[in-house]
């Protein structure tokens, strides 16, 4: 079965975080929305894989307190 | 207030250029005696260039300000010889855990890598740094210290520089060939030139407070996001040598530093950081403002500034005294061969082109590190504390929390004085690198290769090459140095008789051959501030002797003529 990696695979993850920001400067919150929909959408379709894109959904899913309590 | 350290008082004296009828002429004078200016001067002193230091003070640094210095730092005081002191006050840490509002979201243990002299950094106080400094510069003979002469005047033209000092005996003039601005981040001197150093201001207040802990504390470096005791912003706990330590509290832009900066308001921050229990004192604090910005040039006529005058960065990257020591060595060689007549004049504008390169990388990682510990809006806030929550249990997210990186010399990219690799080789180390550290036995006794390595050019080579050109390139050695120039020959694992220019080394632990992408037989020209010039597989002294005039600058004369 595919597994997701959430190893460290970035090759320049300062440089991506800073981007990151960047794309996000001076933006209204509606923009900010977009953009980061847009994103996952381009990502999604690079990974491609159902099994992985799952699981990477399964974890998002699991906001502040409830990621706490899931070891 | 108690404290660890005494600064020491440096006398003023009276020098004979004050009794002149005419203004005496010096090749290079030094403005300002921190970590810059001091360098400078031992750089100059080890290539046989003599200056003078002045100073408006009388003591080293006040405060511990600058504390981390890295492994570039260490290796290039190492050469000045004032490496091993600081190596033999300063402490490591290997621990260091992050926190996130109540509670730790993961620890990061830094080993060392092995085979190298010194380690990736060490924690000390400037005064120290600088203190160590300056017990070196007396003892070279080619440099005068003036202390309490303060320089209030400064004219440069094309064909050198014109200088006022003004002291308890009344005002002296001095005129130079070149003239170091090193007077710290505000620099008079620039100001006076109207010069301006250019960037950002990060609208955030930082408050440095140093503590001396009666009992010991565990040596390691804890890092708050929106730390318990400190709402919304990031605090920082660091070790320093004699037990004191550092907190840096973020206290964003309506603080009132004044206020922050009353042991009454700083008290209950450290206790509820601390715990009640554990005794400490306050030895030092400041608040300060980041700050990212550089010169246009670093070079202004005959006036060329060196550390924070030239470039200036936010903390938390350690690269403010780190980036300084790197632009001196950058800048010290390039300088004597300029005035001893062995490289065009041309040479020095590469100073500006090389380290305005290190610059800006300096302060890409500097804001870098500042950009995650003050998101600047909703959405990057929402990034920052996403990554700081995942970071508890993926390790992918750990490698995007900055808390500020460990300090890493830069390689000159794209230099004219470079020439580009023809052969293969690996990348990691490469044309404008700084070379790597390795462990050798041989030569002079050193087990390092970096003490081999430097203040003059060297050729680095190691396999089977013919005996012909193995002999001619002692000779070309010989005609270099009657030009001049001095090369040093590092012959790696060929044992034989040491020649006039050549040392013999062995690589025992087989280090340097993999580092330097050895393994199969290879050469490297290295410049005298021990970055790779030009490498190659075959040993042609053609094209190693058109590398040493290239390193040199010997075509950017005829460009600049043109």
């Amino acid at each position: 079965m595919s597994q997701l990696n959430l190893e460290p695979n970035f090759s320049d993850p300062d440089a991506f975080y800073a981007a990151l920001a960047d794309l996000h400067r001076d933006r209204s919150a509606a923009a900010s929305e977009q953009i980061n929909a847009r994103l996952i959408l381009l990502l999604a379709n690079q990974v491609g894989d159902q099994q992985i894109l799952e699981q990477a959904l399964a974890i998002a899913g699991q906001v502040n307190s409830e990621l706490l309590h899931d070891n | 207030m108690p404290s660890s350290y005494t600064n020491p008082v440096y006398p003023y004296t009276h020098s004979p250029d004050q009794d002149s009828a005419q203004p005496v002429h010096h090749p290079v004078v030094i403005v300002g005696g921190g970590p810059a200016g001091l360098a400078a001067a031992m750089d100059l002193a080890l290539q046989g260039v003599h200056t003078v230091v002045l100073d408006d003070n009388n003591t080293v640094s006040v405060g511990s300000r600058a504390i981390c210095l890295a492994k570039r730092t260490l290796e290039i005081c190492d050469r000045y010889g004032c490496g091993q002191p600081m190596l033999e006050k300063g402490v490591t840490w290997n621990l260091g855990k992050v926190y996130f509002g109540q509670e730790q979201v993961y620890e990061f243990n830094l080993l060392p890598e092995p085979d190298h002299k010194v380690p990736a950094f060490i924690n000390l106080q400037q005064y120290y740094m600088e203190e160590f400094m300056v017990q070196r510069c007396m003892e070279l003979p080619q440099i005068e210290l003036r202390w309490l002469h303060k320089v209030t005047r400064v004219s440069t033209d094309d064909s050198g520089a014109a200088i006022t000092v003004t002291t308890r005996d009344g005002d002296y003039q001095l005129t130079c060939d070149y003239l170091l601005v090193a007077d710290g981040a505000n620099s008079p001197i620039r100001d006076s030139l109207g010069l301006q150093s250019r960037g950002q201001v990060f609208e955030d207040r930082f408050l440095i407070a140093d503590i001396i802990m009666k009992a010991d504390f565990p040596a390691e470096r804890r890092f708050w996001f929106d730390a318990p005791f400190h709402p919304g912003q990031s605090t920082l706990l660091h070790k320093q040598a004699d037990n004191v330590w550092r907190i840096d509290f973020q206290l964003g832009w309506d603080a009132d530093p004044e206020e922050e900066k009353k042991l009454e308001n700083i008290r209950p921050r450290v206790e509820a950081m601390l715990g009640k229990d554990r005794e400490w004192e306050l030895e030092w604090a400041s608040v300060y403002t980041f700050r990212c910005r550089k010169m246009d040039s670093f070079i202004h006529h005959r006036a060329f500034f060196i550390g924070d005058s030239a470039h200036q960065v936010s903390p938390f990257g350690a690269r403010g005294a780190n980036g300084a020591l790197q632009g001196v060595e950058n800048l010290g060689w390039k300088l004597a061969a300029v005035i001893q007549g062995r490289a065009p004049a041309a040479l020095l504008q590469t100073y500006d082109t090389e380290r305005q390169h290190g610059a800006r990388e300096n302060i890409l990682h500097s804001t870098r590190a500042t950009d995650f510990m003050t998101p600047k809006n909703h959405i990057t806030r929402v990034f920052r504390d996403t990554v700081l929550d995942m970071s508890r249990h993926f390790p992918f997210a750990r490698t995007l929390v900055n808390s500020g990186r460990l300090s890493k010399p830069c390689t000159y990219e794209e230099t004219p004085l470079s020439t580009p690799d023809s052969d293969a080789f690996k990348l990691a180390l490469r044309p404008g690198s700084p070379c790597t550290d390795a462990p050798v036995s041989g030569g002079n006794g050193s087990g390092w290769l970096l003490n081999h390595l430097g203040g003059q050019f060297n050729v680095l080579l190691r396999g089977e090459f013919d005996a012909g050109r193995i002999t001619a390139l002692e000779r070309l050695a010989t005609q270099l140095r009657e030009m001049g120039i001095r090369l040093t020959i590092l012959r790696v694992d060929a044992p034989g008789e040491p020649g006039a220019h050549t040392v013999h080394l062995t690589d025992h632990k087989g280090v340097l051959a993999e580092r330097y992408d050895l393994l199969t037989a290879g050469v490297y020209l290295i410049r005298p501030d021990q970055h790779v010039a030009a490498r190659w597989r075959q040993l042609d002294l053609q094209e190693l002797e058109a590398a040493v005039q290239r390193a040199l600058g010997s075509h950017l004369q005829q460009e600049c003529a043109a």
